[in-house]
C-alpha cells in the first residue's frame, strides 16, 4: 500500500521541476536563433576558428590568447575589416585535453567551415591534430613552443612562438660575451625541461659551453637543496635552470638559502609575473631570454618591434586592465599574419597558406617574422632579448 | 665541504621528512580507527596551504588567525568527508570506501581549482629568510619550524592518545571496535573524530611547508603517495612507524639525490617501499597491515 502512494507525489514534486527546464531549453534555443539571425548581416563575413585552452592546466596559456583574439576581432572589424568584409571568430576551448582539441578541429573545419585555425595553445594538442588539418587542407598558425610542430615542416602547419634552440643561443651568446664556459644545468623532468636539456646539449659544444653537471628535478618536488648543494661542490661557473612554475622559484629561494653567488640563467618558462611572486627578494638577479613584449618601453626607438609592442600592451592594459603576457602576444601574431594572408588571397584556403608561407618582414609580438618554404616559424636570432630582474622588475639586459 | 655536503643533505631530508611524516601519521590514525586507507590525506595538506594563504592575501587576517581558523575549517572538511560520504556507506566493504576516499580527494582537488585558480602560491617566511648557519650547512628558518611543528605534532598526538579520555577511546576503538562500543564508547563518534584530527593534522602540516614547497592545487597527490609510502614502510596502525618511515625516507631521497644522481630521487623511495613490503608485509613496526 504505501509504495504506490509514494508514487504520485514523487511525480507531482518533480513536474514543475521538469517544465522549468523544459521552458528554459526553449528560450535558451531561441535567444541562440536571434543572435543568430542578427549576426548573419549583409556581407559574409571571414570565418577563423580559433582553438586556446581556456580551462585545464594550460588555462594561463589560452585565458590571454583568447582575449587577444576577441580584441583583435573588435578591432578589425572596427576598422572596416578585410578588403570591406568583417572577419567572424569562431573560438572553442580545448579544456587542455589534446582528444577535445581535434574533435574541435573537425568541428571547425566540417561544420563552421572557417578559412584557417588559430591554436591551439600547447605543443601536444598542436602534435595531436597535425594530421587533421593536413588531411583537410586547412592552414593551421599553432600558439605553442616546440620546434617539432614545424620540423619536418608541415605543408599546412606554422607557429609563431619562438623556439626553444632561440632562447639556448641567447643565453649561450651572453655566456660567451662573459667568458664563462663551464656551466652546470638543473632541469625539469617534465616536456618543457626535457625539451629544453636536449636544446642546451646539442648547442653547447658548437658554442664552447662545457656542461659539467647535469641535475634534474620533478615538476612537484618541494625542495632542490639536494641538487644545489651537489652543483655547488662542482666547478660550474653558471646555472642554467629549465622549467615552469613553481620549481624554478623554489630553486631561487633555494639558492639564497645555501647562499649561492653562481650567476643564474633561467628559461624563458619564467616569463610571468608569477616567478617574482613566488620567489620574492630571491628572484632578484636572475637573468633570463624572454619576448620584448616584456621590456618594450625600455627598447631603444630604432627597434622595428617597439611601436607593435606597446601599442598592443596599450591596447589590452586598456581593454582588459592587467598586463599583457607573452602568451597572448603568440595569437596576436597568428591573427595578425591570418589578416595580412587574407588581404592578400581573399577567402581560399590554398592561397592563403601561399600567402603566409611568402610572408617577409612581418613585424609582431615575437620578432620580425620571414617564413620560406623550409621555415614555418619564420623567427631568426633577435627575436628574444635577455632580460634581467633587478628589484623585482624586468629591465633589459646589456 | 663534505661534511657540510652530508649536513644540508640531511637537513633537507628531514625537513621533506617531517611533512611525510605528518602525511604519514594522518593515514595512520584513520586506519587504525576505521580501516580505511584515506586517500584524500594529502588534499587536507595542500588545503591547508591553499587556505591559509586565502585567508591572509584575500581576505586579510593576520598570519596566525589564518593559520588557526585554517586548521578548524581544514577539520571541518575532514568531519563533511565523513559524514557525507563514508557514514552513509558505512555498510559497505572497506575497498569501497577507500575508492570513496579517492573520489573525494579528486573532488577537493577540483573544487580548490575553482576556488583559488590553478597557480601555485607561496605563504611568507614566518620568521624572515636569513639562513641560519649549522656545521657549515645553510637552513633556512621555514625548515626549522617544519622540524619544529612536526615535532609538536607528535608529542602532542602521543599525550592525547596516552593521557586523555578521548585519546584513550581512540586508542580502545583501534585495538578491538566491538569490546570498546560494550564500555560505551560510541565507534561512529570516533571514526568522526578520527577524520577531524588527521584532517587538522595534514593542514597544519600544509600551512608550516608552503613557504618553502609552494602549494597548487594539485601538490596533494604527490604528498599523499609520499606519504603513503612512509605509513606503509612505518607499518600502518604505528604511530611511531608512521613518523619514523616519513624521515627515513625523506633522508633516503635527499641521500640519494645528492650522492647517486637527482633523476632516480623518486625512484629510491619507491624501492625501498618494495623491500619493507618484501621483507615484512606488515611494514617495519606494524602490528598489522
Amino acid at each position: 500500500m504505501p509504495t504506490p502512494a509514494r508514487i504520485p507525489s514523487f511525480t507531482s514534486r518533480r513536474s514543475p521541476l521538469l517544465i522549468t527546464a523544459f521552458l528554459f531549453l526553449l528560450l535558451s534555443s531561441l535567444a541562440a536563433g536571434l543572435v543568430g539571425c542578427s549576426a548573419a548581416g549583409k556581407v559574409e563575413p571571414y570565418k577563423i576558428g580559433g582553438l586556446f585552452a581556456v580551462t585545464g592546466f594550460n588555462s594561463p596559456l589560452g585565458t590571454p590568447e583568447k582575449e587577444t583574439a576577441l580584441m583583435l576581432e573588435d578591432q578589425i572589424n572596427k576598422a572596416g575589416g578585410i578588403n570591406g568584409r568583417p572577419i567572424k571568430l569562431i573560438i572553442y576551448d580545448t579544456e587542455s585535453d589534446e582528444t577535445k582539441a581535434v574533435n574541435l578541429a573537425k568541428k571547425l573545419i566540417e561544420q563552421d567551415q572557417v578559412l584557417a585555425i588559430v591554436g591551439p595553445s600547447s605543443t601536444g594538442e598542436s602534435l595531436a591534430l597535425v594530421d587533421t588539418v593536413e588531411k583537410a587542407q586547412v592552414p593551421l598558425l599553432s600558439c605553442a613552443a616546440s620546434a617539432q610542430i614545424v620540423q619536418p615542416v608541415r605543408k599546412w602547419v606554422f607557429k609563431t612562438p619562438q623556439s626553444d634552440s632561440l632562447a639556448v643561443g641567447e643565453i649561450y651568446d651572453y655566456l660567451k660575451a662573459k667568458s664563462l664556459t663551464k656551466v652546470a644545468l638543473l632541469t625539469s623532468s617534465g616536456g618543457f625541461g626535457t625539451t629544453g636539456k636536449k636544446a642546451l646539449e646539442t648547442a653547447a659544444a658548437q658554442a664552447g659551453v662545457s656542461i659539467v653537471a647535469s641535475e634534474s628535478f620533478g615538476d612537484k618536488d618541494t625542495d632542490m637543496t639536494v641538487q644545489l648543494t651537489k652543483i655547488k661542490g662542482s666547478d660550474a661557473q653558471a646555472l642554467i635552470v629549465w622549467g615552469t612554475n613553481p620549481g624554478p622559484a623554489i630553486i631561487a629561494k633555494n639558492m639564497k638559502q645555501l647562499g649561492m653567488s653562481l650567476p643564474v640563467f633561467q628559461s624563458h618558462g619564467i616569463a610571468n609575473r608569477k616567478f617574482i611572486e613566488l620567489a620574492g627578494d630571491a628572484a632578484n638577479g636572475v637573468i633570463f631570454p624572454a619576448g620584448k613584449l616584456l621590456v618594450a618601453s625600455s627598447l631603444p626607438d630604432s627597434d622595428p618591434q617597439k611601436s607593435v609592442l606597446t601599442k598592443y600592451a596599450a591596447d589590452f592594459q586598456a581593454k582588459y586592465n592587467k598586463n599583457a603576457d607573452t602568451f597572448g602576444g603568440h595569437a596576436y601574431d597568428a591573427i595578425m599574419l591570418l589578416k595580412k594572408a587574407i588581404e592578400k588571397a581573399g577567402g581560399d584556403r590554398a592561397k592563403i597558406r601561399d600567402a603566409i608561407e611568402n610572408t617577409q618582414g612581418f613585424v609582431g609580438i615575437g620578432g620580425t617574422f620571414n617564413f620560406s618554404a623550409a621555415d614555418h616559424n619564420g623567427l631568426g636570432k633577435g627575436s628574444f632579448t635577455m632580460v634581467k630582474i633587478v628589484n623585482g622588475e624586468w629591465t633589459k639586459e646589456q | 665541504m663534505p661534511l657540510e655536503q652530508l649536513v644540508q643533505y640531511l637537513v633537507s631530508g628531514l625537513t621533506l621528512g617531517s611533512v611525510y611524516a605528518i602525511v604519514a601519521l594522518g593515514f595512520t590514525i584513520i586506519f587504525s580507527v576505521t580501516g580505511i586507507i584515506n586517500f584524500a590525506q594529502g588534499e587536507f595538506v595542500m588545503l591547508g596551504g591553499m587556505l591559509s594563504y586565502w585567508l591572509l592575501r584575500g581576505v586579510g587576517l593576520p598570519l596566525l588567525y589564518a593559520c588557526l581558523l585554517t586548521v578548524l575549517v581544514v577539520s571541518m572538511v575532514g568531519v563533511a568527508l565523513e559524514r557525507l560520504a563514508i557514514r552513509p556507506a558505512r555498510r559497505a566493504p572497506i575497498v569501497s570506501l577507500i575508492i570513496i576516499t579517492i573520489g573525494a580527494s579528486i573532488l577537493i582537488r577540483g573544487v580548490a581549482g575553482q576556488l583559488w585558480g590553478k597557480d601555485a602560491v607561496a605563504l611568507p617566511a614566518f620568521s624572515g629568510e636569513a639562513p641560519v648557519d649549522v656545521l657549515g650547512a645553510r637552513i633556512a628558518p621555514q625548515s626549522l619550524w617544519v622540524l619544529g611543528i612536526g615535532a609538536a605534532a607528535m608529542v602532542g598526538l602521543h599525550v592525547l592518545l596516552s593521557y586523555t579520555m578521548l585519546g584513550k577511546a581512540l586508542r580502545a576503538c583501534a585495538i578491538n571496535r566491538r569490546a570498546a562500543s560494550i564500555v560505551g564508547i560510541d565507534p561512529q563518534a570516533m571514526s568522526l573524530f578520527s577524520f577531524a584530527l588527521s584532517a587538522g593534522l595534514g593542514a597544519a602540516g600544509g600551512i608550516v611547508v608552503s613557504p618553502l614547497a609552494m602549494m597548487s592545487c594539485d601538490s596533494g597527490a604527490m604528498l599523499g603517495v609520499k606519504g603513503f609510502a612512509a605509513a606503509a614502510i612505518g607499518g600502518f596502525g604505528s604511530q611511531l612507524g608512521a613518523v619514523g618511515g616519513g624521515l627515513l625516507l625523506g633522508v633516503l631521497e635527499a641521500l640519494g639525490a645528492g650522492y647517486l644522481s637527482s633523476s632516480y630521487k623518486d625512484a629510491i623511495a619507491l624501492v625501498v617501499l618494495f623491500i619493507v613490503l618484501f621483507v615484512r608485509a606488515h611494514g617495519a613496526s606494524g602490528e598489522r597491515a
